[in-house]
């Protein structure tokens, strides 16, 4: 390696986020991170330094300001080689009901912002013609629930936009990762109460994305595989007693 | 007196339910239930996996979010990795998991110095800056700790007699107030509050963060020289004679009787120079990984696993094969000289679901002879004492609380058996009258009686703690129990 990898880590604040880019500066790549607030992402990003003596710099990135994506991605140099999406919010399914404002921000965190971004981006991977676009995404997005579809359709909406972004690109050299992490152990769900088999670390989240993205041959990633049982008993339900279910 | 006998009554299994409380499923098909921070009550025991207490379980996840945990709260103690082996971690009331406050603040490679918050494992430590040639300037037994449990049980390792323990290396700690603010104290700033929170047993406070310097390392591989004892003042002997090693630990056959009683093995230890691992001839990577969780202990081992004839068999073997390796030096990775316990995970399954006590005293070096022969006899005779016998030289200490005093720490483990109770309430009394004290972090049972001789400093812990207003808002299940 001539030049340094160069990681580009949306939503540094989120617990995955730092994980996977403490993975990446292990392994030796410069990092830059984003955040709403840089002075939020300070804590992470002084521990990712700290630990690793890498390069760590924060950039101001609004998510669902999606209007300053082209200047955010022309001021990018160097263009980097890798990037992983980790921005989500999971908002809550009652308010998101009854307030568009809160559903439409669940939306736009969790799909327009992410998906308009990685777009942006993927131009450029294009034109370069190499380069890893990561999104995180959710297997809540793989059936819509009564309990969370707001949150759901949004990822839904997200890993559809992957998906055709990877089926465009197959052929210009640049990689698509979707991943799907399952139940993780982070601040989002910090209250509650996840059944051990079904839950991952954010560092195992971090290991399995760096790994998937270096070999370039997976696609569509499941941290756990049993997620992927797990979905498609959920995804075989038939609708008329899929309707009877509390899920 | 806590028995055994009384465990199952204060056993609480399972979580607390909360009635009503509002149920979301984020991911999958799986109904998720939430439960409000404060009424997650989950039972807590420490690394001998007795006693077992239901506290209440408060998750702290930003340093800010600390003060949120025991806002109008009393009976609170921080919780790191759980490796105090008795009841120093488990909150009277609730219990503060520090294990997410995990981040490094700064790490200067010119001088080594690191500040960290309070939830960094050593592990992590030593598997992010052992490579980059750095090693902590004091390591205890396992690497599973926390920082802020490092310094509230003011651990030693085996450099203590050069070295001293954590906290003699402990420049810098945050601490939170009980009106939730924040105090950072060091030897120069609120020098009373800051011996106190060494080896306080987080009694004056959760410990937020801190800083100390790591030393430079040149390889990551130890120098190891053996040497067999074969009795107990050969054992002591070879202890004295290897002071001006930087590491040394005997490990002592406390199942051998009579003219063998007290035989042992002496691990000295350096860390090993460019030249020494060049000069051993291999193509050996100058920073080995420590490998984790390759071999686990899955469950509960029934209790006879470990048994007079178990026990007996391995520590002739462990003896005798430690016997043929002996004088000549050996290249052993750092993990493997520092932490070889944690090669095997969840060991201390391996004495059963009723959980074991470890018992550690130090001795004034005036008796100590006739002492640790005094206890190793009893343990003999009881015959069911573990393969985990430990003796050390130790130095003085600087915390208010410290465990350690010149003198010979020995470490040993037993079954929580009624017998054992009775065993650890005689030797306690033995140690007691010669001048030594139990290590709480280690303790699970001992008497007010033994701990108030043992510790000359409790009256001024006690009133320090009054002034700090840490009475009341923090305690823990060891605390109420010595009246700390």
């Amino acid at each position: 390696m001539d030049r340094t990898n160069v990681l580009l880590l949306v939503g540094a604040t989120s617990d995955i986020g730092h994980a996977v880019a403490l993975r990446y500066a292990r392994a030796g790549w410069r990092i830059l991170l984003t955040a709403r607030d840089p002075a939020s992402a300070a804590r992470n990003g002084d521990d990712i330094a700290a630990r690793t003596g890498a390069s760590v710099e924060i950039l101001r990135l609004d998510i669902t300001d999606t209007g300053g994506f082209d200047a955010f991605v022309s001021g990018l140099t160097p263009l980097p080689d890798t990037v992983v999406c980790a921005v989500g919010e999971l908002g809550d399914q009652g308010l998101a009901q009854s307030d568009a404002g809160h559903a439409a921000n669940v939306i736009a965190v969790n799909f327009t912002g992410p998906a308009l971004l990685l777009g942006r981006l993927a131009e450029a991977f294009e034109r370069r013609g190499t380069g890893t676009l990561v999104g995180i995404s959710s297997v809540a997005g793989d059936r819509g629930r009564g309990s969370n579809y707001v949150y759901g359709s949004a990822k839904a909406g997200f890993t559809a936009f992957l998906s055709g972004l990877r089926n465009r690109l197959a052929r210009s050299g640049v990689h698509v990762l979707t991943v799907k992490p399952g139940f993780v152990r982070t601040r989002m769900t910090r209250d509650m109460r996840l059944p051990p088999v079904l839950t991952a670390e954010p560092q195992e989240v971090a290991d399995a994305i760096f790994m998937a993205a270096q070999e370039r041959r997976t696609n569509v990633l499941y941290v756990r595989r049993i997620w992927q049982l797990v979905m498609a008993v959920i995804g075989a339900i038939p609708e008329p007693m899929f309707l009877r279910l509390r899920l | 007196m806590l028995k055994p006998s009384l465990i199952p009554a204060r056993l609480v299994s399972g979580r607390a339910s909360v009635r009503g409380a509002p149920g979301i499923a984020i991911e999958g098909g799986m109904r998720i239930e939430t439960v409000p921070q404060s009424a997650r009550v989950s039972p807590l025991a420490g690394w001998g996996r007795y006693p077992r207490i239901a506290s209440e379980i408060l998750s702290v996840h930003a340093p800010d979010e600390a003060a949120a945990g025991i806002a109008g709260r009393e009976g609170v103690i921080a919780r790191g990795l759980g490796r105090a082996y008795g009841d120093a971690a488990i909150g009277a009331c609730g219990t503060l998991i520090m294990t997410r406050l995990d981040r490094v603040r700064s790490f200067d490679p010119a001088t080594g110095r690191i500040e960290v918050e309070a939830g960094v494992s050593l592990d992590r430590i030593l598997r992010d800056f052992v490579p980059r040639g750095f090693f902590p300037p004091v390591v205890p037994g396992t690497r599973f700790v926390t920082v802020g449990g490092m310094i509230a049980s003011d651990v030693h390792g085996k450099n203590h007699h050069c070295d001293g323990g954590f906290g003699a290396h402990v420049e810098t700690l945050t601490l939170m107030l009980p009106d939730g603010s924040h105090r950072t104290c060091s030897r120069e700033r609120d020098a009373a509050l800051f011996f106190a929170t060494i080896g306080g047993m987080g009694l004056t406070g959760p410990i937020l963060g801190a800083a100390f310097h790591l030393r430079p390392i040149e390889t990551g591989w130890i120098t190891r020289r053996t040497r067999v004892a074969t009795d107990l003042a050969a054992v002591l002997a070879g202890l004295d004679a290897t002071a001006d090693s930087t590491y040394s630990v005997a490990w002592i056959d406390c199942l051998a009787l009579g003219k063998d009683l007290g035989r042992g093995l002496i691990f000295r230890g350096e860390h090993a120079s460019r030249t020494e691992l060049t000069r051993s001839d291999r193509h050996r990577d100058p920073f080995p990984e420590a490998r984790t969780g390759r071999l686990g202990i899955p469950f509960d081992c029934a209790a006879p696993t470990l048994n007079r004839m178990t026990v007996k068999a391995f520590n002739a073997l462990y003896y005798r094969r430690g016997a043929k390796n002996a004088d000549g030096p050996a290249l052993v990775p750092w993990h493997n000289y520092f932490f070889p316990l944690d090669g095997l995970s969840n060991w201390n399954r391996l004495y059963g679901a009723r959980g074991f006590l470890q018992h550690q005293c130090v001795v004034p070096p005036a008796n100590a002879s006739s002492v640790l022969a005094e206890i190793l006899g009893r343990v003999a005779r009881l015959g069911s004492a573990s393969p985990l016998a430990v003796l050390k030289q130790l130095g003085p200490s600087e915390g208010m609380m410290s465990f350690p005093v010149p003198g010979y720490t020995l470490a040993l483990d037993l079954p929580a058996t009624p017998s054992a109770f009775t065993l650890l309430d005689e030797i306690d009394r033995v140690v007691v009258a010669t001048g030594g004290r139990l290590y709480l972090a280690k303790d699970a049972r001992q008497s007010r009686t033994t701990f108030e001789a043992g510790y000359p400093n409790l009256a001024a812990f006690q009133a320090l703690r009054r002034d700090l207003g840490a009475e009341r808002s923090t305690a823990s299940h060891l605390s109420t129990r010595l009246g700390l």
